[in-house]
C-alpha cells in the first residue's frame, strides 16, 4: 500500500479548516439544512463478498458442480424470481430479513457489477471502488467529492464514519469526516474534574484552533481535534437514542443503531459509512451453518432491524442504503471449501424510495473459456454494469448532485433504474 | 538532534535517559542504537520491580505473557519503555505491521493460550516451544530479509493466518501465495494472476502440528510441519526470473525435496529490484519522513545497500541512519506517531511511578492500534490515517489519564519553576519536546495556568501541572514523531 492522505492534506487544508472555525454557527447551519434532507448509508462488506452465495443462480448446473461442498441446495434458497435473462435466483437462506424487504419492493439487487480488468487485491480493489477511478486510486473518494461539492462552510457532522479510520470513499479535499465509532464513548475527559476539567477543555480548544496553512499536517490534526470538540455535544444526544425494536448485539447492529439515532435526533448527517468484515472466506464457508451463514445473519438481521426501525418512524423514505464489496470471489470453490479472490459481484440498494427488483443478468457459470459472462478462463465473473453507473444514479437521482462532476466522467448510460 | 535520534531509533527518552545520552557524540549514539547486539536482554527480569513501569495481572493469575495476550501486550509495552535495545523493538513493530498477523483469528481456532504462544512465545518459557512470530521478527529485526521471509512462510502463526495448512496438491489455495508477493515483497503491479496460481502451488504441503503436552493448553505449542504428500511436485512457471540465469520455472522435483520450491521462490522475491525499492521506501517513510515525497536518491542508496549486501536489513539501516537526510532538521517531526509510539513516548516523558501499562490497553484500541491485532494482512493504515476525531479524543483522553495518574510527580518536578506560569511553561515545553507551538497557543497555556489566580501552591501545581501536561501531550503538535 502506498497511499496517504497527503494530497488531501496539502490541497485542501485552508477551506477544510475554515469549515471548523465556528462550531456554533455550523451547528445552526445543520439545523437549518434540516432532517428532511435525504441521506445515504453505505454498507461495505470488507474482504470481498462471495456474492454468488448471496444471490444464487441455483438452477445453473455448473453452480453445483463447481461448488461441490459449498453450494446451497436449490430447496433451501429464498426464491426471488428470475432475471431478464431467465435465470432463477434465490437469496441465501439466512437472508430472511432481506427477503421480506425484497418482497416489499424496497430491495434492488444489481447483478454483475464491477469494471474492466478488475483488481483481485483487497486494497487496490477497495481504493478503486472508493475513488471511482481505476487509474488514480490514491486521490479523494467519490463520497468525499460529493461532500466537497456542498455549500461551504459545511457542518462537521454532514458525514459520519462509524469506523476509526477514514475509508478511501470518504476522503475529501475540503471536508473532514468525523470518526464516531460509538456515540457513548465520544467524550472528552480531564486530568481534573469539575471546573478544573472545564478549564482544560477550553484551553485544548484554543490550542487546537491553530491551523497554520504552511504546516498542513499540523493543521490537519488540529482541525480534526476542533471537529471532535465541536461535535461532542451533539453526538452525545445520539448516545441517548433507544430504538423501539431490537438490533443484533454485534458491531454492525450497534453501528446501525447509532445511524438510526442520528436520524432520529435530526443532527443533519447526510452520509454514513458502516462496514462489517469477515468476507475474505478462503476456507470453510459452510452451507447451512458456518462462516458464510453467520456473515449473512449479521448482514441480514442488522439491515432488517434498521429498516423496520426507520420505517416505523417514517424515516425510511428519506434513507437509501448501498451495499457493496471490493470484489466477488472465484466461481469454483478452492480446496478448502472456500473461495479465492475474484472479480464481478452484486451490489444491493435498499430504501423506502427504492424501486426494488433484480437488475442486470446473472453469469452463466459454464467453464467454456469463451463464455462472455465470465473472464480469466471462466474462472471469475465478468462485470456487466460499471459500478460507477450505480454511483451516478444515486448521485443524480437521490442526492440531487451532479454525477458527471463528482465522478469526473459520465457514467449515466446503462445505470440500473432503481430510483 | 539527540531527541530526534532517540524518537526515531527508539521510542523517545525519559528525562534521566536523555541526560545520560547527552554527553555522547551523535555518531556514537547512532552506532550504539544500531549495533545493539552487545546490549543486555534482561529487560523482562525487571518486570514487577520498583522503578519500572507496572503491569497488572488478570484476577489472581500470575503474569503469563506467553499464554495470555493481554499480558503479552503489557510485556511488549514494557520492553518498548525499558529495553536497552530500543531499535530491536522498533523494528519488531515495523515488521509486525509488514507481516501483519492478528491474534483473534488464531485464538478462534486454537484458544487463547496457544494463540498467544503463536504470536510472541519466549522459547525459554517452555522446553521445545518455538519462538512466537514477533519474537522471530525480533531475531531477524536487522538481519537477512530472505531469512525472515522464509521464517514467516513457515511460522505456524502465518500458516494459519493465511490458510497455508489448507493449501494442498489437490486443493491449492491462493491466500498466502498472493500476499507474499503483494504485501510481503514485490508489491502490486509486479506479478500476474498466473504467478499467484504458481506461488500457491509452491507452498503446498506447508502445514502446522501441535506438540508438547497436547492435553494441556498451556504446555503445548504449534510448530511447522512439511507434509510431502500434499506437495505439488510439478514444475511452476512464473512471469519473472526465479533464478539468477533468468530461468522462470521452478523444476519438477520429488515431494521429499519440495520445500526447496519455497526457498527458490523466496530468494527470487528477495532479490527482485521491486522488493528492494519497496522495502527501502517503507523504511524511509518509517524512519525519515512520511509527509513529503521520498528523497529518491536516499531510497535508491538504501535499495542498493540491500541488493549489495545479501539482502541484509542492517546494511539498509546503516545507509539510512548515516545519511544526512536522517539527521536533517527538515525531517524532524515529519512522521505521525503510531499510537504505540505515542503512548510509549508519553509514558517515558511523563513518568511511570505507580503507573501500569495495563492502563494503556483500552486507549490504544480506541486510538486504532491494538498490538498483535492489526486490522488485516495489510497492517495498519499509517500516517494521516491514524488521525480521526475519535482517535484524537482517545489520544487526548489518554494524556489526561496518564497526567492524572502522575500528578504528584509532575507537580513535584515543576516546583522549582513555580514563581510564574511562564517559567512553568518553559520547563514543561522542554520536558515534552514537540515541533513547537505558536505564540497564541503558548498564551492559551499560560492563560490556562491562570484560569484562576496563579498562586504556585502545591495544591494548585497538582491540578494545573497535570492539566498542562495533558494539554501538551494531547496537542496536535505532540502527535508528530
Amino acid at each position: 500500500m502506498s497511499f496517504s492522505r497527503r494530497q488531501f492534506v496539502k490541497g485542501g487544508v485552508t477551506a477544510f479548516t475554515f469549515g471548523f472555525a465556528a462550531p456554533q454557527a455550523i451547528c445552526d447551519i445543520a439545523f437549518a439544512q434540516g432532517s428532511a434532507a435525504r441521506n445515504i448509508v453505505v454498507v461495505y462488506l470488507s474482504g470481498g463478498n462471495d456474492s454468488l452465495s448471496t444471490v444464487i443462480p441455483y438452477r445453473d448446473p455448473n453452480y453445483t458442480t463447481r461448488r461441490p461442498t459449498i453450494a446451497v441446495p436449490a430447496a433451501n434458497v429464498l426464491q426471488i424470481g428470475t432475471d431478464s435473462s431467465g435465470v432463477e435466483l434465490g437469496l441465501h437462506p439466512r437472508l430472511t430479513g432481506l427477503k421480506s424487504i425484497f418482497d416489499a419492493g424496497r430491495l434492488a439487487v444489481i447483478q454483475r457489477t464491477g469494471y474492466a480488468n478488475q483488481s483481485r487485491s483487497h486494497f487496490t480493489g477497495f481504493d478503486i471502488w472508493g475513488t471511482a477511478s481505476v487509474t488514480n486510486t490514491s486521490g479523494t473518494g467519490w463520497l468525499g467529492r460529493y461532500l466537497d461539492s456542498q455549500r461551504m462552510p459545511v457542518d462537521p457532522l454532514v458525514a459520519w464514519n462509524t469506523q476509526r479510520e477514514t475509508p478511501r470513499p470518504l476522503m475529501a479535499r475540503l471536508v473532514g469526516v468525523p470518526a464516531i465509532t460509538s456515540p457513548a464513548t465520544y467524550a472528552f475527559s480531564g486530568a481534573n474534574t469539575g471546573t478544573e476539567g472545564t478549564y482544560e477543555r477550553t484551553a485544548q480548544t484554543r490550542i487546537s484552533s491553530h491551523v497554520p496553512v504552511d504546516r498542513p499536517h499540523l493543521a490537519f490534526v488540529n482541525s480534526t481535534t476542533q471537529a471532535a470538540l465541536g461535535t461532542l455535544d451533539r453526538v452525545a444526544t445520539v448516545a441517548a437514542y433507544r430504538p423501539a425494536n431490537t438490533y443484533p448485539n454485534n458491531g454492525f447492529g450497534q453501528a446501525l443503531t447509532a445511524v438510526a439515532g442520528a436520524m432520529n435526533k435530526q443532527i443533519g448527517t447526510k452520509v454514513f459509512w458502516v462496514q462489517t468484515g469477515g468476507f475474505d472466506t478462503h476456507a470453510t464457508q459452510g452451507v447451512n451453518q458456518g462462516a458464510y451463514f453467520n456473515l449473512m445473519a449479521t448482514l441480514g438481521d442488522g439491515l432488517k432491524a434498521f429498516y423496520d426501525d426507520l420505517t416505523a418512524q417514517g424515516l425510511m423514505s428519506s434513507t437509501l442504503v448501498l451495499v457493496y464489496s471490493e470484489f466477488g470471489r472465484r466461481i469454483s470453490e478452492n480446496g478448502s471449501s472456500g473461495t479465492d479472490h475474484g472479480a464481478g459481484a452484486n451490489m444491493m440498494v435498499l430504501g423506502g424510495s427504492v424501486r426494488g427488483g433484480i437488475y442486470g443478468t446473472a453469469p452463466n457459470l459454464s467453464l467454456d473459456p469463451a463464455n462472455p459472462t465470465l473472464e480469466n478462463n471462466a474462472g471469475d465473473v465478468k462485470y456487466e454494469t460499471d459500478f460507477r453507473s450505480v454511483y451516478a444514479k444515486i448521485l443524480d437521482s437521490w442526492l440531487g448532485s451532479n454525477s458527471v462532476s463528482v465522478l469526473g466522467a459520465d457514467y449515466r448510460a446503462g445505470a440500473p433504474n432503481f430510483l | 538532534m539527540l531527541e530526534h535520534i532517540l524518537r526515531r531509533m527508539g521510542f523517545g527518552a525519559s528525562p534521566a535517559e536523555l541526560a545520560a545520552w547527552s554527553s555522547v557524540p551523535i555518531d556514537t549514539v547512532i552506532d550504539r542504537l544500531l549495533n545493539y547486539e552487545s546490549m543486555t536482554t534482561d529487560h523482562d527480569s525487571k518486570i514487577g520491580q520498583p522503578d519500572y513501569v507496572g503491569i497488572t495481572t488478570s484476577s489472581g493469575n500470575p503474569f503469563s505473557p506467553n499464554t495470555l495476550i493481554n499480558d503479552a501486550r503489557q510485556r511488549w509495552l514494557f520492553r518498548m519503555i525499558h529495553s536497552q535495545r530500543p531499535l530491536e523493538e522498533k523494528m519488531a513493530l515495523f515488521w509486525h505491521n509488514h507481516f501483519a498477523t492478528a491474534y483473534s483469528k488464531l485464538a478462534g481456532a486454537v484458544g487463547q493460550e496457544r494463540a498467544t504462544r503463536l504470536m510472541d512465545n519466549d522459547p525459554s518459557s517452555l522446553p521445545g516451544s518455538p519462538a512466537g512470530q514477533i519474537q522471530v521478527l525480533r531475531q531477524y529485526a536487522t538481519g537477512s530479509f530472505p531469512g525472515m521471509l522464509l521464517e514467516m512462510s513457515k511460522h505456524p502463526a502465518m500458516i494459519y493466518w493465511l490458510d497455508s495448512q489448507l493449501n494442498t496438491r489437490t486443493r491449492p489455495q491462493e491466500n498466502f501465495g498472493r500476499e507474499i508477493m503483494e504485501l510481503f515483497s514485490l508489491g502490486i503491479g509486479n506479478y500476474t494472476e498466473q504467478d499467484v496460481y504458481a506461488a500457491a502451488r509452491v507452498f503446498t504441503g506447508f502445514n502446522w502440528q501441535l506438540l508438547g503436552d497436547r492435553a494441556s493448553t498451556t504446555d503445548s505449542y504449534y510448530t511447522f510441519q512439511y507434509r510431502a504428500a500434499d506437495h505439488d511436485t510439478n514444475a511452476k512457471t512464473f512471469t519473472f526470473a526465479i533464478y539468477p540465469d533468468g530461468g522462470k520455472t521452478i523444476p519438477a522435483r520429488a515431494a521429499a525435496a519440495g520445500e526447496q520450491d519455497a526457498l527458490d521462490l523466496i530468494l527470487a522475491l528477495a532479490r527482485h529490484p521491486a522488493t528492494a525499492q519497496r522495502l527501502a521506501g517503507r523504511l524511509y517513510k518509517f524512519f525519515v519522513n512520511e509527509t513529503s515525497d521520498p528523497d529518491q536518491a536516499l531510497v535508491n542508496a538504501m535499495a542498493n545497500s540491500y541488493l549489495g549486501n545479501n539482502y541484509n536489513i542492517k546494511a539498509v539501516l546503516r545507509t539510512l541512519f548515516q545519511s544526512s537526510q536522517f539527521r536533517s532538521s527538515a525531517n524532524f517531526h515529519q512522521r505521525y506517531s503510531w499510537p504505540v509510539e505515542y503512548v510509549v513516548k508519553a509514558i517515558k516523558e511523563t513518568g511511570w511511578t505507580g503507573y501500569s501499562v495495563n492502563g494503556a490497553m483500552t486507549p490504544l484500541t480506541n486510538m486504532g492500534q491494538q498490538l498483535y491485532e492489526p486490522p488485516d494482512v495489510n497492517g495498519w493504515a499509517t500516517g494521516p490515517e491514524w488521525i480521526s476525531t475519535s482517535s484524537m479524543l482517545a489520544r487526548m483522553n489518554f494524556s489526561a489519564a496518564l497526567a492524572q495518574n502522575q500528578r504528584f510527580n509532575l507537580a513535584r518536578d515543576a516546583q522549582p519553576y513555580r514563581q510564574s506560569p511562564e517559567r512553568v511553561l518553559d520547563y514543561m515545553l522542554a520536558r515534552f519536546p514537540t515541533m513547537g507551538f505558536a505564540t497564541a497557543s503558548k498564551t492559551a497555556m499560560t492563560d490556562y495556568l491562570r484560569s484562576t489566580a496563579w498562586t504556585g501552591t502545591d495544591t494548585q501545581l497538582q491540578q494545573r501541572i497535570p492539566g498542562l501536561a495533558r494539554l501538551i501531550v494531547g496537542s496536535g503538535e505532540y502527535q508528530f514523531n
